[in-house]
């Protein structure tokens, strides 16, 4: 358990050191966040791909947030679906943006958890690149304790706040 | 003469109420009132006689004998005397009849009186006296003006501590926390400086978006700590006099865990800019920043040991966080936490000899001491359950920590030996982060 657990997260932490070089690469060659209004209008042009409109209607993409188990920065299998559906309109939509934000729960020290917040941003952006997502649209912040949803101090409130919440800056 | 009297009570009653809307100005609301919640039998019976106000004047608002009972009460040391046991009314050590505090069991006794010094202040006179050997220990005066009464009240009791224990007293010392007040989304974040015992609060800066990890510099001028004000983390330093500030670090990724080194010119942080997590040395002068820790594991929270050479730390790299210490030269950090899964947040005593932590178990997380001048024992000051922020009192003797109230984040100020603690409770709001600012210098 634990040394598949590290493994994962070694394998993780690979791919986000990976993915933020090949971040750096990227980011030079492109300019500041191109003007988004013209996909807005050209976006019929891909009549298989997701459209904002999708943001708000399917089921896949309507879900937001992905959680974590107790000081873990693992994605769970069953949000697999919802990293995958999120990367194809990544990929669909080269304009639209994510900001992926890290949440922990209250238990345990302040920065630990800043940091603990960001590997599991971190953790999310690397799964959406693996999926197709390009680093270019994707940013990641850490709020760590700072920014619960539920403010009980049991296991069922806990395991709301420690989560990713996928954040649409640009459709 | 009845007439005099309703006269100084109507200038009295109006003194109260104008120093009253005076403390509405500032933060009034967020006021901490004070308990204790335990005691010790095992600690040095003191009694503290009220003062006589002696001035020509109205009385002094502060009861300066009650803020030095407080103090030493809640030190742990001392078992201070309640007054409604005390005997005699003595001010002055001649009128001290020792016989009958002996009776009472009490090893010293403090007594003084307030005068008028002219121009609006006060000359506060005390003595300090041993009952068994009816021998003179301490006579000192101080001259104030009606606002700095209490800190006076905590020289002496600081100039009491030192005498008769022989440790340097830290209650004229100030403390910095931060409070959130209103419910989400609309919390405003508070960055306080305070009395070590609560009183005078004071805002630092107020923001929309979190707050943490408030830090001095050892000369006790200026905080740094952590804002989310710019929408992603960054590290300030504030200048307490002039209210200026900059920014120290506003990198990518997360700016956190500011510390002072014991000189004052670098501050130890935790940037995760190139990739994740490591630890940074940023020479405040030059700004130039120094990496020390490359690992894939979480590494924040440095706190400096006394001697600016090496820092204790908080690293998850063995899979849970675990304290380490590490060369500010850099090189390979040595694991110092064993016992526990979960260790992290230290504070140091100003002797390097006690660090003191959040351990974990299970659901619960409570503050423990480890004393390594005793091979790493360690003990717990607090029960738990969501205990954190440790910060040792510059003398080691005392420390804050914030814990939880049902929804509420409060304050703790705990003897290092665990015995007795004492909550600062806002009147509305949580607390959170607390830390115990450094000596300031006596009058």
């Amino acid at each position: 358990m634990n040394k598949s657990v590290r493994l994962t997260l070694i394998a993780l932490t690979c791919a986000v050191g990976v993915a933020a070089c090949s971040k750096k690469q990227e980011v030079k060659p492109a300019p500041p966040p191109p003007p988004p209004p013209a996909p807005t209008e050209t976006a019929p042009a891909q009549p298989t791909g997701y459209t904002p409109a999708d943001l708000n209607s399917d089921p896949c993409l309507r879900q937001r947030v992905v959680y974590f188990d107790f000081d873990q920065s693992t994605i769970k299998p069953e949000f697999q679906q919802i990293i995958a559906c999120h990367a194809q309109y990544l990929q669909d939509r080269p304009s639209a943006q994510v900001r992926l934000e890290g949440n922990t729960d209250e238990r345990g020290s302040r920065e630990y958890n800043l940091g603990l917040g960001e590997r599991r941003s971190k953790a999310v952006e690397a799964a959406l690149e693996a999926h197709g997502a390009s680093a270019s649209q994707i940013t990641v912040i850490s709020y760590g304790e700072e920014r619960p949803t539920c403010r009980q101090h049991n296991e069922s409130c806990w395991s709301k706040n420690r989560r990713v919440n996928i954040v649409y800056t640009s459709k | 003469m009845m007439q005099r009297m309703k006269n100084h009570a109507i200038l009295t009653l109006l003194a109260v109420v104008c120093l009253a809307f005076a403390g509405i100005g500032q933060v009034h609301a967020q006021g901490l009132s004070i308990n204790i919640v335990n005691g010790t039998k095992s600690a040095i019976p003191i009694a503290v006689v009220p003062f006589s106000n002696e001035n020509a004047g109205l009385p002094p608002s502060t009861d300066v004998a009650k803020v030095i009972h407080m103090d030493l009460a809640r030190s742990g040391k001392f078992r201070a005397l309640p007054r409604e046991d005390l005997v005699a009314y003595p001010h002055r050590g001649a009128e001290i009849k020792f016989a009958a505090w002996k009776l009472l069991k009490q090893d010293y006794i403090v007594v003084g009186h307030v005068d008028d010094a002219g121009g609006g202040a006060f000359k506060v006179s005390f003595e300090l006296w041993d009952v068994n050997r009816r021998k003179q220990l301490l006579d000192r005066s101080y001259t104030a003006r009606a606002g700095d009464l209490r800190g006076v009240a905590h020289q002496i009791a600081d100039a009491i501590y030192e005498k008769i224990t022989g440790v340097r007293g830290a209650f004229f010392t100030r403390i910095a926390y931060v409070t959130a007040t209103g419910l989400a989304p609309n919390i405003t974040y508070s960055l306080i400086v305070a009395d070590s015992d609560g009183y005078n609060p004071q805002v630092v800066v107020r923001s929309h978006e979190a707050l943490l990890s408030p830090a001095w510099s050892p000369d006790g001028n200026e905080i740094a700590y952590v804002s989310f004000e710019s929408g992603n983390s960054a590290i300030y330093i504030q200048n307490l006099s002039t209210g200026s500030r900059r920014v120290v670090s506003a990198r990518k990724g997360i700016n956190g865990a500011p510390s002072f080194s014991p000189d004052g010119s670098k501050l130890a942080v935790s940037l995760s800019y190139q990739g994740n997590s490591e630890l940074y040395i940023i020479d405040l002068a030059s700004g130039q920043e120094r990496r020390l820790t490359h690992n894939y594991a979480i590494d924040t929270e440095p706190e400096w040991m006394p001697d600016g050479q090496s820092l204790v730390f908080t690293s998850d790299r063995a899979g849970k966080p675990q304290l380490y210490q590490i060369p500010v030269s850099g090189g390979s950090p040595k694991r110092i936490t064993f016992k526990g899964s979960y260790n992290s947040n230290s504070s140091i005593s100003y002797d390097g000899k006690q660090i003191a932590m959040v351990q974990g178990e299970g659901n619960v997380y409570r503050i423990a001491i480890m004393d390594r001048s005793l091979g790493g024992q360690k003990h717990f000051v607090s029960p738990g359950n969501f205990d954190e922020a440790p910060s040792f009192a510059p003398n080691g003797s005392m420390l804050l920590y914030a814990g939880m109230q049902g929804t509420r984040g409060v304050l703790y100020a705990v003897s290092s030996d665990g015995q007795v603690r004492q909550r600062l409770v806002l009147s509305h709001g949580s607390v959170r982060s607390p830390a115990w600012g450094p000596f300031r210098s006596h009058q």
